[in-house]
């Protein structure tokens, strides 16, 4: 361009990139830096921090309260991530189904992605309210007695899980939809032909399928879970007794409540780090398993 | 016996696939079934909450509940924004939900901009530290982010709650697909007229690309609007919090008063409600697209 000299294209360049540049480096990759040194010291914020190397780190991993919050995260995956892929699968096949009204279904589905968290947790702890919530007294009407739900600790982890599976279901299901709306229906019409059966048609072309959106839907929701936390403070606040105690449950406990700015990010990049090599995991066992059309 | 002649028929009519028909209309049966059966109980939470928030103290524990209260009890939304600033939460989130929504979708816009069209040393490297931030969880820049705000003093203020999330990489990325999508010969066209950078962004770019954007915008509404930890760690004082800690706060205190925090909880779901119905497909395809929920 005529007249464009250097200084007007940096001053170009400025306009554009700057606006989200400053703020990132601002909020986001100088936390990250700073989180990694904080991580390294001992502060409270009263006193001054003192440096004391990977102290932290090897507390945090010695720490019971911690190890306990590290295995309840594991069941909830455990429980939540089979139920949450499950459901979502069997809601995406039977929206999937050419039948009228299925994008009303699909809708009222979805409705509690949408939702804050807050909100379905103070729901669903309503709903299970061990003496007056409807689902006991469902129960009841039927002869079983409910459980104690998030008062008991043996029950307090499934009623997050029964939750958080509830959520999520409408967006697993809108992912498996996708994918199962991207199968050439020559398939199946070829299927058909060879005589396969709904069963054989279902494992055999679909499932194999799917398999990269699957892939997909069980990497960020896997993501997710390691990081669970909204739906725990607001049930239960990781009781009774820490027993749903999570992993960011207890980040947040020794940041915001206990002062202990180092101890906290040390767990943070444990849970971090943790995250990072699940998700290595899963992308070298996808060639398992996975199959890209 | 007037059955008789349509009998043998719905047996011998066949399909296609050689499936008799009565198959299919089980199935098709069976299928509906279990959609009525799975709406409701997806819905039934949502129907209890406004339920509940409708009944009055004396009617709220007795058994069997009732799913139909009466006497109805409306009163209990007057109640519970007496009790607590729950307009004062609704306007915080609204007006937090509206700033940031408006700075993530400019910047954004600017960067993908940047991304997409400027020529600059440095610039995929550039991309791909704006992309690896992605991956860090909220959870490690959550301490130094609060000590930064207590070092600038904004801890507990509007500022501080929003300033965090004034920058969306997610959006950056997105729009950057959109704008690499756009066909180019309107650009060249305009640059061979005199255009600069900014007129062609602002005139052809961005009207361009305005389903991408609004795609964006509800996503980042919607992420606001429902965000709850760093809102929970930098506000303590009631008339700064928005309606996720807000409601928390009143559960905490009112922890047996269920008519009033599920009318609370009934008010904060009304506009997300409002959105998704406007804008569903926006909404799906948003939520689709980043993979991350609520």
């Amino acid at each position: 361009m005529v007249g464009d000299s250097g200084w007007r294209r940096t001053a170009t360049l400025m306009v554009f990139i700057l606006p989200s540049l400053i703020p990132l480096i601002m909020f986001t990759l100088g936390p990250m830096a700073a989180s990694a040194f904080i991580s390294l010291l001992r502060w409270d914020l009263l006193r001054p921090a003192r440096f004391i190397g990977l102290t932290n780190y090897a507390n945090v991993l010695s720490d019971p309260d911690f190890r306990a919050a590290v295995m309840h995260t594991l069941v909830f995956i455990l429980g939540y991530l089979p139920l949450v892929y499950l459901g979502g699968l069997g809601l995406a096949l039977l929206v999937n189904q050419k039948l009228r009204g299925s994008s009303f279904f699909r809708s009222a589905f979805f409705l509690p992605v949408v939702t804050s968290w807050v909100v379905v947790a103070l729901v669903w702890r309503w709903l299970l309210n061990p003496q007056t919530g409807v689902v006991n007294a469902a129960l009841g009407a039927v002869g079983i007695a409910g459980p104690g739900w998030w008062t008991d600790p043996a029950w307090a982890l499934p009623s997050i899980i029964l939750a958080s599976a509830w959520k999520d279901l409408g967006f697993v299901m809108v992912i498996l939809l996708a994918g199962l709306q991207a199968i050439p229906t020559e398939y199946y019409e070829a299927g058909e032909v060879d005589g396969a059966g709904r069963w054989a048609r279902f494992r055999h072309i679909t499932m194999p399928l799917l398999s990269s959106s699957s892939f997909f839907v069980l990497v960020i929701s896997l993501i997710n879970s390691f990081q669970v936390f909204d739906q725990v403070w607001v049930m239960t606040g990781g009781g009774p007794a820490g027993a749903s105690s999570v992993v960011v449950e207890q980040i947040v406990r020794h940041a915001f409540s206990y002062n202990q700015m180092g101890y906290a990010s040390a767990m943070s990049w444990v849970l971090f780090a943790a995250i990072l090599v699940v998700t290595v995991f899963q992308f070298r066992l996808q060639r398992r398993w996975v199959n890209y059309v | 016996m007037s059955d008789a002649p349509f009998a043998p028929r719905a047996t011998a009519h066949a399909t296609v696939s050689g499936r008799p028909t009565a198959t299919r209309h089980l199935w098709r049966a069976v299928a509906y079934l279990a959609l009525v059966v799975l709406a409701m109980a997806m819905l039934f939470p949502f129907a209890w909450m406004v339920a509940t928030s409708l009944t009055s103290d004396a009617q709220l524990f007795v058994t069997p509940p009732q799913l139909i209260p009466s006497p109805m009890e409306p009163d209990n939304y007057g109640r519970v924004a007496n009790l607590f600033p729950l307009g004062r939460f609704l306007a915080n989130s609204l007006f937090v939900a509206a700033i940031s929504t408006t700075l993530q979708v400019t910047t954004s816009a600017l960067a993908a901009y940047a991304f997409s069209r400027l020529r600059f040393r440095g610039r995929d490297a550039l991309f791909v530290v704006y992309l690896a931030t992605l991956m860090v969880p909220m959870q490690v820049t959550i301490v130094p982010l609060f000590i930064e705000m207590r070092y600038l003093g904004l801890v507990n203020s509007y500022p501080g709650l929003l300033l965090p999330g004034i920058v969306s990489v997610f959006g950056t990325f997105l729009l950057r697909q959109a704008f690499l999508a756009l066909p180019r010969e309107m650009e060249e066209a305009a640059f061979i007229d005199g255009a600069g950078h900014w007129t062609v962004f602002r005139r052809i770019v961005v009207p361009l690309s305005l389903p991408a954007m609004a795609t964006f915008a509800i996503f980042a509404f919607m992420a606001s609007w429902n965000a709850f930890l760093w809102p929970l760690v930098v506000i303590s004082s009631q008339d700064l919090m928005t309606l996720p800690v807000g409601l928390s706060n009143l559960q905490g205190q009112y922890s047996t008063a269920w008519n009033l925090v599920m009318a609370g909880a009934t008010v904060s779901v009304i506009p997300i409600l409002v959105v998704y119905v406007l804008a569903q497909r926006y909404v799906i395809r948003g939520v689709t697209l980043s993979g991350i929920k609520g």
